[in-house]
């Protein structure tokens, strides 16, 4: 066990996790892999917003695999800046928009 | 910031091939990762073989007016290697008799050799099927001597292959230094109002795309495509294909990879994207490299790393196809990036 709870190297092994349970695993890779084909949707579209999520997540290994990933494509880092406050608004707003349950309750009880 | 003077200049170890050559075999290769050799022979590709000669890739000098911070040649304007007309001249000989089709002129900047104009003359007259010139285009900014190039180049039907490592000037800069942005940019505007680049016309103008760190590149293809709908629409400047080629690890790249600690990741990133289909097309296969002092490699990158053709045939002036053909290519762990995901020559990718 390492000593640290996140280790960068173990992004490497993401693969092997279908060692240990091969038809969930593979069915998980197939369909992954499936999802960021081009479609509707570019692959450089599915690359940002997987940044973005990646973000609101806070999935190190995800932050690492797609600023990468973004660069292989050619996307600069003010694209991925913005890719990551689309992120990050979607999130303080979910936040912010719980506020009106606050408010409603406040006007039930004190009136 | 980009560099000012080449790895040789400053006195780096990493100057020297052989050190390039340890660094490659030792570290992760020993244990954690299979070397080259053993990942072909799993695929039975060992030893790797020839295929019919097609390209003739000459390196006319390291010398460059650039310093650009991916460069596996660690060419600069302080590098005093240039090819002399003698060997120019046994060159002439070989493409007068080769079975090639393909004349690829490199370097450093290969029009800043004093001969370079006289030796395209007499190669053009060779009648080679396709004569790239890879042009790094500041040359044709860099001094009034240069100005004329394009007409140049038009005049010998010269196909031109040029490095443009992103369509912001930030990331070209980065890479290639200040400034070298808009001068590409001048000189890709100069060759597209000569016919170079225009769709359907003959003046084959293609751009290398290499990414700017260690990362590798994206599918040639999309990049084409955004590099395409970019040029056009800041600058209006047209070209023919993308050649997207990985950066391989050696020389400044790998003291860059090195120096940022992104050396043994850029190296995993390879190994995982091993494709043996790349391996069957991959460029020492087809090409034979022709160094400044007319000795023999099976790449340029080989040549760089001081790694001989494995042949009797080692310099220009013993040159037998028949003989050259006949030999087992030399590899070590840098081959890795040319067999990476779509695979990565000097014609962009192999599968």
């Amino acid at each position: 066990m390492a000593d640290t709870y996140y280790d960068p190297k173990d992004l490497r092994k993401f693969g092997k996790i279908t060692e240990w349970s091969e038809e969930l695993g593979t069915k998980f890779f197939d369909w992954y892999g499936a999802v960021f084909q081009e479609g509707a949707l570019s692959q450089r579209e599915k690359s940002l917003i997987a940044l973005a999520v990646a973000h609101t997540e806070q999935c190190p290994y995800c932050i690492d695999a797609y600023t990468k990933d973004g660069l292989q494509r050619g996307i600069t880092k003010e694209e991925m800046m913005e890719a990551v406050h689309v992120g990050a608004a979607i999130k303080s707003g979910a936040a912010l928009v719980h506020s009106t349950m606050m408010m409603n309750k406040v006007n039930k009880l004190d009136g | 910031m980009s560099a000012t003077k080449s790895l040789k200049k400053t006195g780096s170890e990493l100057a020297q091939a052989n050190k390039q050559l340890e660094i490659l075999s030792g570290g992760i290769f020993k244990d954690e990762l299979p070397t080259f050799a053993k990942k072909i022979k799993e695929t039975n590709q060992l030893p790797l073989r020839p295929r019919k000669l097609e390209i003739l890739q000459i390196n006319v000098g390291y010398m460059c007016n650039q310093v650009c911070d991916h460069c596996h040649v660690d060419a600069g304007p302080d590098r005093r290697e240039i090819m002399t007309w003698d060997t120019m001249e046994q060159c002439l000989e070989v493409i007068r008799n080769t079975g090639a089709h393909t004349l690829d002129l490199t370097g450093g900047a290969p029009e800043m050799n004093p001969n370079f104009r006289r030796f395209v003359e007499e190669a053009s007259k060779a009648g080679i099927k396709d004569f790239i010139v890879r042009s790094n285009l500041t040359i044709i900014r860099a001094n009034k001597k240069y100005y004329d190039l394009p007409d140049f180049f038009k005049k010998h039907n010269v196909h031109v292959v040029s490095s443009m490592p992103h369509w912001t000037r930030g990331k070209t800069d980065k890479q290639r230094g200040d400034g070298v942005f808009d001068k590409s940019i001048k000189a890709l505007q100069e060759l597209n109002e000569r016919g170079y680049g225009m769709p359907g016309s003959d003046l084959r103008l293609d751009l290398v795309y290499n990414p700017s760190g260690a990362f590798l590149p994206g599918d040639q293809a999309s990049m084409e495509k955004d590099f395409k709908k970019a040029l056009m629409e800041d600058f209006g400047i047209q070209f023919h294909s993308l050649f997207a080629i990985t950066n391989l690890p050696i020389a400044r790249f790998l003291d860059y990879l090195i120096a940022s600690e992104n050396y043994e990741d850029y190296m995993y990133q390879l190994v995982e994207a091993y494709n043996p289909m790349a391996v069957q097309n991959v460029m020492c296969t087809n090409t034979i490299s022709i160094s400044w002092d007319g000795y023999l490699f099976d790449c340029d990158f080989n040549q760089m790393l001081q790694l001989p053709v494995n042949s009797k045939v080692k310099h220009i002036s013993q040159y037998n196809e028949e003989v050259l053909q006949d030999r087992d290519i030399v590899i070590s762990q840098h081959c890795y990036g040319c067999t990476a995901g779509a695979g990565s020559s000097c014609q962009g990718t192999v599968a």
